[in-house]
């Protein structure tokens, strides 16, 4: 497409980088029929290609972002279901990232949503605030029709999420290193995220176990904590940068330390913003060779494991899992296959989801800020599960399976849950009930390798 | 007027086998001797666009001053009409409607409306005919000869938000759905039980059935199963006036005048197009893509005219020059060989016994002209890909230059002279272009490469383009082969068409819109149309 921009814009970088994605859009609306937005209210302007056509305004303006503007590129979930589609390869990610920091620059935001995002941001990303906010949730509960008559229907939607009980914390929580006995084979640095380790902790034991019961040091760096994607999605760049940096500095100690074989993450969301700290660092050259280093070894948890022999699964069952593909890994890290191969060699029956590529609506803090389109999602992501029957869910993104369990009876597990049950690892919570469904495998007496000596 | 009366005549004749609004692809055959020829009309600039200016021969109608005066008081009464949910009123909203997938030309609305019923349209539509106000039909805005721009005393109507499927009928193959459904979501709605809905556009991911309808949008696959016009029924129309009609129906053939032939392809100047019932076709038991390059152009080309002579009727040929393969394979990994100068994609499909065979075939008959590179796609996950490549190519090529796509047709006999000589168009405003069309049906797409940010380079390219349209007629073919005139090739409508034929044809245009109030500026030269000719003929 093309684009007016006078050289003293271009001489921004954040506009050169805009107008070099803009100027790959040949505005052929192929992305718009994979939009979550777009299929729900079939509006041009909550389309990707929408969306871009607005930005490229604002930015060729150089203006303030309208109200308009800012509500449509707020209802983007940034799933990034349109880059999967767009011949073309345009940047959609990076394009809405620039504008979504000009947005918080620039932007006239009410004083309701200003508060709501600054409580989001302090709040979730530390996992003792959050773990004590979501103690007092039931208390705020009864007050839910009044908060909604207000007007406030974030803070209603945010109360109705909240769990009604807090599972125990992890048993491996805190920084340090999980050895596994015998023989050691690779080490590896886990993020042990923020949100994720108060609602779900069991989803980073099980990675653990997984990962240690196969020689792998899982090693939990002192200093890193929130990734910061929550606040990245804000627009508010320097405290998602701040976050980034302090992860990098983390890291690159423990890389300095000893040779690290992957930087794991099982929270798909956070993997994506991960895997883009070397383009987020890009411009700070203290930061923009660490940042680069850290992203490379980054990977999503399915693909580690899915490069290592797990052998045979201790238990079988055939229970039907629906695999959730989490927009995040399947649009954000085009991390597709590993996590339904493993389920499957796991002993697994695993289901696709029609209209897999859509979002369920989670997206971060998206379910809080915009309920109205992200129950819609998440009551059309259920409807489409359902009709596969499944026994349980699978999803490798903690924010997919917080939304997708506030709307069905289906027990809803981690992928890597799932893996850890099959080769020993405890029932996964919520599960309980499809217990009597998986049965041991019949463990050979001799080792194979004596068969083939005698 | 001696002239035009002679090229009158010739017109009837030729256009005996289909309606005079189907400028698809029923007309790619032609082979009858053609009209006087005319230089494509060059007007000044006068371009409504912002920033600088590029591709601006084409000029848009004048704005009628007292309806933009009027905005506020049309948006309040729309509003009151339909809703403020249903009207986009206000700048920013406005803009993301400016224009289609030929982004060269921008326009920014009066309003747009999202109507979700029938209903709607037809109270917006009224008032609009009882207040004079200019309307616009959009569908998924995927047109690539500005069928959709906006006009500024213009509302646009767009039918995205209807999209339902109302009946799916197995037995009598048929689906009725609301115009504005997807085209591949039609078939995903079916293929449950093996069917689907024939007309392929390589856009049918985004664009609409409305769309397809206006513009009688052809595919890869069209070969076989012919155009939109060929798998439409019927439709549901709401007039200018309000008024809505049922045109044709679930069956073959309606009685009276075949008004359904003429429908289709009327680029959204009759009516606005609300539901549709469209034949489904129950799925071949397989399909199998082959593979076969070329050293040179000319040898393709003879090959595929091969391939028709002998009465095979493969679902597909495609045709691809180098840098279009080159730019495809890149992006799909389908396997496409980079040592050719040619490539044809020819797909069969049938029994697993009968696609050997039809494949066995078009390998003899490729033989003589030497082919270079034969290959059979190994699966489905290879035939996927190879049908990505081709289906995104346009996309693609985005990923190394903007664009201007052509659509033309010619007979095919003249494939290697119109390959040679477009090549030679392009270098003299050196230019480079890839080729990439439907070679079954002589339904060209050069695809013209260009920097839309140098105004010189757009204007040239805008003139190569005109070039290769007017060769496209002076062989013998059309200036459209599926993508409709719209504004893009409205001025070129004189190289193929006398003042009588154009005057007939907007005879009937005014039948149905007598104020030429529907999807204005587009199609007719703007010397002719609404004033000028289309009263006095
Ligand atoms: C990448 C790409 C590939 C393409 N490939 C092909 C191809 O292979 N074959 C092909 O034929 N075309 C192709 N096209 C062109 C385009 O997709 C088709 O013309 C398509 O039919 C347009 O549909 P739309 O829904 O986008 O309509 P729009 O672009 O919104 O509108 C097209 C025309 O239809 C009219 N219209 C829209 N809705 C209505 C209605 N409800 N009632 C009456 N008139 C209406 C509009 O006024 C306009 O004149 C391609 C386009 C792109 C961008
Ligand atoms: S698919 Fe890609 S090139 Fe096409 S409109 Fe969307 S972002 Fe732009
Ligand atoms: S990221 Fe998702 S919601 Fe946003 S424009 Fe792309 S497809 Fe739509």
């Amino acid at each position: 497409m093309q684009t007016n921009f006078t050289p003293e814009q271009l001489a921004d970088p954040r506009i050169a980088e805009a107008d070099r994605i803009l100027r790959r859009c040949v505005h052929c609306g192929l992305c718009t029929a994979v939009c979550s937005t777009y299929v729900v209210v079939g509006d041009e302007r909550d389309s990707p290609r929408g969306r871009i056509y607005l930005i490229k305004d604002m930015f060729e303006r150089g203006r303030d972002a309208t109200r308009e503007v800012q509500h449509h590129v707020d209802r983007c979930l940034s799933c990034l279901s349109c880059m999967t589609t767009c011949p073309g390869g345009v940047d959609y990610m990076h394009l809405v990232d620039h504008a979504r920091v000009h947005i918080a620059e620039t932007g006239q935001r009410g004083l309701k949503d200003r508060l709501m995002r600054r409580l989001l941001a302090a709040v979730v990303p530390d996992p003792k605030r959050f773990r004590l906010a979501l103690k007092a949730a039931p208390l705020g509960r009864p007050f839910l029709p009044i908060m909604r008559r207000l007007g406030l229907k974030e803070l209603a939607a945010m109360l109705e999420i909240a769990p009604s009980t807090l599972p125990p914390p992890s048993r491996f929580e805190g920084p340090g290193t999980a050895v596994p006995q015998g023989e050691r084979r690779a080490r590896v640095i886990m993020l042990a995220g923020c949100a994720q380790q108060v609602l779900r902790p069991e989803i980073n034991d099980a990675t653990i176990r997984l990962l240690a019961r196969r020689g792998v040091d899982v090693v939990v760096a002192n200093g890193a904590g929130c990734c910061g994607a929550l606040t990245h999605h804000m627009g508010e760049e320097e405290q998602a940068l701040t976050a980034a940096r302090r992860n990098v500095d983390a890291w690159t100690r423990e890389i300095e330390r000893a040779p690290v074989d992957a930087i794991v993450i099982n929270a798909s969301g956070c993997g994506t913003t991960v895997k883009d700290y070397g383009y987020m660092l890009r411009l700070d050259p203290a930061y923009a060779e660490k940042a680069k280093v850290v992203s490379a070894l980054t990977k999503d948890v399915t693909e580690f494991v899915a490069g290592y022999d797990l052998g045979p699964p201790k238990r079988w069952s055939s229970l039907r899992v629906a695999y959730h593909s989490a927009c995040s890994l399947q649009h954000g890290q085009r991390v597709t296959d590993e996590p339904k191969a493993l389920l499957l060699a796991a002993g697994y029956t695993v289901l696709d989801v029609p209209e897999g590529h859509i979002c369920c609506g989670s997206a971060g803090t998206y379910n809080i800020m915009q309920p109205e389109l992200a129950r819609e999602l998440r009551d059309r992501k259920v409807k489409n599960i359902k009709s596969r029957k499944p026994d349980v869910i699978a999803a490798g993104n903690i924010g997919c399976i917080m939304q997708i369990a506030s709307g069905t009876d289906t027990p809803i597990a981690h992928s890597i849950e799932l893996l850890d049950w099959a080769y020993g690892g405890p029932v996964p919570r919520g599960l309980e009930a499809l217990e009597a469904f998986v049965s041991d495998v019949p463990q050979p007496k001799r080792d194979f390798k004596a068969y083939i000596s005698s | 007027m001696g002239r035009a009366i002679e090229a009158g005549h010739d017109f009837v004749q030729r256009q005996s086998r289909s309606s005079l609004y189907d400028r698809g692809r029923q007309n790619r055959h032609k082979n009858e001797t053609r009209m006087q020829q005319k230089p494509p009309d060059q007007r000044a600039c006068k371009s409504r666009r912002r920033g600088s200016e590029t591709m601006s021969h084409i000029e848009l109608p004048a704005p009628d001053s007292a309806i933009v005066a009027r905005r506020e008081a049309i948006v309040a009464d729309l509003v009151a009409l339909v809703g403020a949910g249903t009207v986009v009123a206000d700048e920013d909203g406005r803009r993301a409607f400016e224009t289609d997938a030929l982004t060269a030309y921008r326009c920014m609305p009066l309003a747009v409306v999202l109507p979700r019923t029938t209903d709607e349209v037809s109270r917006v539509l009224r008032y609009c005919y009882e207040n004079n106000v200019r309307v616009v039909p959009r569908g998924a805005g995927t047109s690539l000869c500005g069928g959709a721009l906006p006009a500024e005393d213009a509302i646009v109507i767009g039918v995205s938000k209807m999209n339902r499927v109302i009946e799916i009928d197995y037995e009598a193959r048929f689906a009725r759905v609301e115009a504005g459904i997807t085209n591949l979501a039609i078939s995903a709605a079916v293929s449950e039980r093996g069917y689907f809905y024939a007309p392929d556009p390589s856009s049918q991911l985004a664009c609409t059935l409305a769309g397809n309808i206006a513009m009688n949008s052809g595919g890869a696959h069209c070969l076989k199963y012919g155009v939109t016009t060929n798998n439409i029924l019927g439709v549901r129309m709401v007039l200018i006036t309000g008024e809505v009609v049922d045109i044709g129906g679930a069956h073959l053939d309606a009685d009276g005048y075949d008004l359904l032939g003429l429908v289709v392809g009327s680029e959204g100047q009759f009516g606005i197009v609300t539901e549709a019932t469209v034949r489904i076709i129950r799925a071949a038991e397989g399909a199998r893509p082959m593979l076969i390059g070329f050293g040179s152009s000319e040898q393709a080309g003879r090959c595929v005219s091969a391939i028709i002579a002998s009465g095979i009727i493969p679902v597909a040929i495609e045709f691809m020059d180098k840098p279009a393969i080159d730019v495809c394979e890149s992006f799909a990994h389908a396997g496409y060989p980079l040592d050719v100068e040619a490539l044809l994609i020819v797909e069969v499909e049938g029994s697993e016994a009968e696609i050997e065979g039809f494949l066995a075939q078009i390998r003899d008959i490729a033989a003589p002209f030497g082919p270079t590179h034969v290959m059979i796609s190994n699966g489905p996950i290879q035939s996927a890909k190879i049908w990505k490549g081709r289906k995104s190519a346009f996309g693609a090529i985005g990923r190394i230059s903007d664009y201007y796509c052509m659509d033309g047709t010619i007979p095919l006999s003249r494939l290697p002279q119109v390959l040679t000589s477009i090549s030679a168009i392009c270098a003299r405003h050196g230019l480079k272009v890839a080729n990439i069309f439907h070679a079954g049906d002589g339904n060209l797409h050069p695809l013209i490469l260009y920097n839309a940010n140098d105004p010189a380079e757009s204007e040239r390219a805008e003139i190569a383009g005109a070039e290769i349209l007017t060769l496209c007629v002076e062989v013998g073919g059309c200036l459209t082969g599926e993508h409709g005139v719209g504004i893009e090739k409205r001025d070129l409508m004189r190289v193929q068409f006398s003042d009588v034929d154009l005057a007939l044809q907007m005879r009937i245009k005014a039948a149905f819109d007598p104020a030429w109030l529907l999807n204005p500026g587009k199609v007719f030269p703007l010397d002719a149309a609404g004033g000028g000719l289309g009263q006095a003929a």
